[in-house]
């Protein structure tokens, strides 16, 4: 019996966050669309997520894009196909690594960012302040940082993007020896323009998914720092797997 | 009472956190214009009780009005202008640590009244100097500042658009007797000039007794005593006795084992 009411708490617990964040997310999304938009706030995210992620994102994508170069090489020639390493590197980093690494990344750096910042200012009342002077905590905190995160992440992973294909044209051509023309050539000749937008689609979706994750969390922070501390963790947890479960639901859209 | 609908209208407002009652029916009129302050233990409720009021939390149960006008049912646009009458000083300052001090005091000038940046700096200044705070705090941040600093801040803060209906949650609390004589003024000169409807929470009787135009004594989630604020000494209820005395002796029993 026992046995019994536990997983009925359990399960009744899961329905009530679930609610709880659906609503959240719902008012996040209105209030996105409502005047007043702070401005002001949306710069000062978009720096914040773009600018000083820019570091640890193209660090991150050169080497993949290196690894991916050497990887390739070295597997496409057991059946002599090593021609098209360049086209595997375009491709695997416009449609897949580009987005979930900077995604990933983002994940560990903003996401945490926004939870701590955002759990410190529930649990030292900041949040219940904002509410009465007038300003309400969704628009003023939530909103902005939810469109930087969607605005700039595909800002993020252009740049991801053409650093990545630097990082395997620098093995391809140092390393390889591959002729510098011949593997441009090779790059340009089969990518798609859709190759590209499907992973900043995918780029402005994990942007919004990390976004949300850091401010839910943090908004819903209780007691002190213990809470913030698991408030964090369980925004870049929940972000990375959400990230990895929507770019599988994204690939299959686009690619079905 | 000359005023007969009270600006602030309690009448059996309860509120708990899981088992724990912490509001057991609160019963308490606040008058245009006047000062209240609540006295009480330490956990008591009195800070939850003004968190209801102003919609922070919900309570329970009971009837809250402002100004004759239920608000326990408010939608979210009529909170919101509800709450533009009120200012709040937090217990813990409650000071935006991203923002420098004198946006924190501007910061329901420029959001809420629309007040152009520059000359939401002036009046802040003038807020700070108000609270005995130079300009040379209007650009640090909140962390750098001291416990009583921060909470002269957030007095500046609360003050500053000039809010019909101020809280006070321990206005005078972590600071010198001078200092606290200089904020017990400033609220006065809050409910006598401006005509805000003042309510306070202290422990510092001091306090109480130079801000107060009357006192209520919370105890167990409930109000016990409510009266003038001179006949507080000779108010025959032993509760409000002990603790306007300070005695550990008495009806109010704290729970504390000897070591
Ligand atoms: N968000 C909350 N969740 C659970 N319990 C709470 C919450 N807020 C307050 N309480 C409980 O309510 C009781 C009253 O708290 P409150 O802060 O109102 O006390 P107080 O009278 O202001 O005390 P003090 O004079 O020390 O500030 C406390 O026992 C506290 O544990
Ligand atoms: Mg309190």
């Amino acid at each position: 019996m026992t046995f019994l009411a536990a997983i009925g708490r359990t399960f009744l617990a899961f329905l009530v966050t679930t609610g709880q964040f659906t609503l959240f997310a719902g008012a996040a999304v209105t209030h996105c669309v409502r005047p007043p938009i702070y401005l002001r706030m949306i710069g000062r995210q978009m720096i914040d997520v773009g600018y000083y992620s820019l570091p640890v994102v193209g660090l991150t994508a050169l080497f993949t894009g290196m690894v991916l170069a050497l990887q390739s090489y070295t597997g496409f020639a057991r059946f002599q196909a090593e021609s098209a390493v360049a086209t595997v590197v375009v491709l695997s980093i416009t449609r897949e690594l580009g987005p979930v690494l900077a995604g990933l990344m983002v994940a560990g750096r903003i996401g945490a960012a926004m939870a701590a910042e955002i759990g410190t200012m529930r649990v030292t009342e900041q949040i219940d302040a904002l509410t009465t002077l007038s300003t309400n905590p969704i628009k003023y905190l939530v909103v902005p940082r939810l469109i930087a995160g969607t605005l700039t992440l595909p800002v993020l992973v252009v740049v991801a993007d053409i650093i990545g294909v630097f990082g395997g044209f620098l093995v391809g051509v140092y390393r390889l020896g591959f002729n510098a023309a011949t593997y441009l050539t090779r790059t340009w000749e089969y990518l798609e323009p859709g190759d590209v937008i499907s992973g900043l689609v995918k780029a402005a979706v994990f942007g919004f998914v990390i976004a949300l994750m850091g401010c839910y969390h943090g908004y819903r922070s209780r007691g002190g720092a213990e809470g913030v501390g698991q408030a964090t963790t369980a925004a870049v947890v929940s972000a990375s797997i959400l990230i990895l479960m929507t770019n599988y639901l994204l690939t299959g859209l686009f690619f079905s | 009472m000359t005023d007969p609908v009270p600006m602030i209208s309690l009448a059996g407002v309860t509120k708990r956190f899981g088992d724990k009652v912490v509001l057991d029916g609160v019963d308490l009129d606040v008058a245009r214009a006047s000062s209240m302050v609540v006295i009480g233990g330490s956990g008591t409720g009195k800070s939850v009780m003004l968190k209801c009021i102003l919609g922070l939390l919900a309570p329970d149960a009971g009837s809250i009005r402002i100004d004759g006008a239920e608000t326990t049912r408010l939608g979210r646009r009529a909170r919101e202008q509800l709450i533009g009458r009120f200012g709040m000083l937090f217990q813990g300052a409650a000071l935006f640590d991203s923002l420098p001090v004198w946006e924190n005091v501007a910061f329901g000038l420029i959001r809420a009244r629309r007040v152009p940046r520059r000359e939401a700096r002036t009046r802040a200044l003038d807020k700070l100097a108000a609270v005995g705070l130079g300009p040379e705090v209007a650009g640090l941040f909140p962390a750098e500042l001291s416990g009583g600093m921060q909470k002269r801040v957030a007095l500046a803060r609360a003050i500053a658009v000039e809010p019909e209906i101020i809280f006070f949650d321990e206005p005078t609390t972590g600071l010198d007797p001078i200092m606290a004589d200089v904020i017990n003024e400033l609220i006065i000169k809050c409910v006598r000039d401006l005509g805000a409807t003042a309510l306070s929470i202290t422990h510092d009787m001091a306090s109480a007794r130079k801000i107060a135009d009357r006192i209520a004594m919370i105890h167990q989630g409930r109000i016990i005593w409510d009266g003038p604020v001179g006949e507080i000494d000779h108010c025959g209820n032993a509760y409000v006795d002990q603790f306007i005395n300070g005695r550990a002796e008495g009806p109010i029993s704290m729970q504390v084992r000897a070591f």
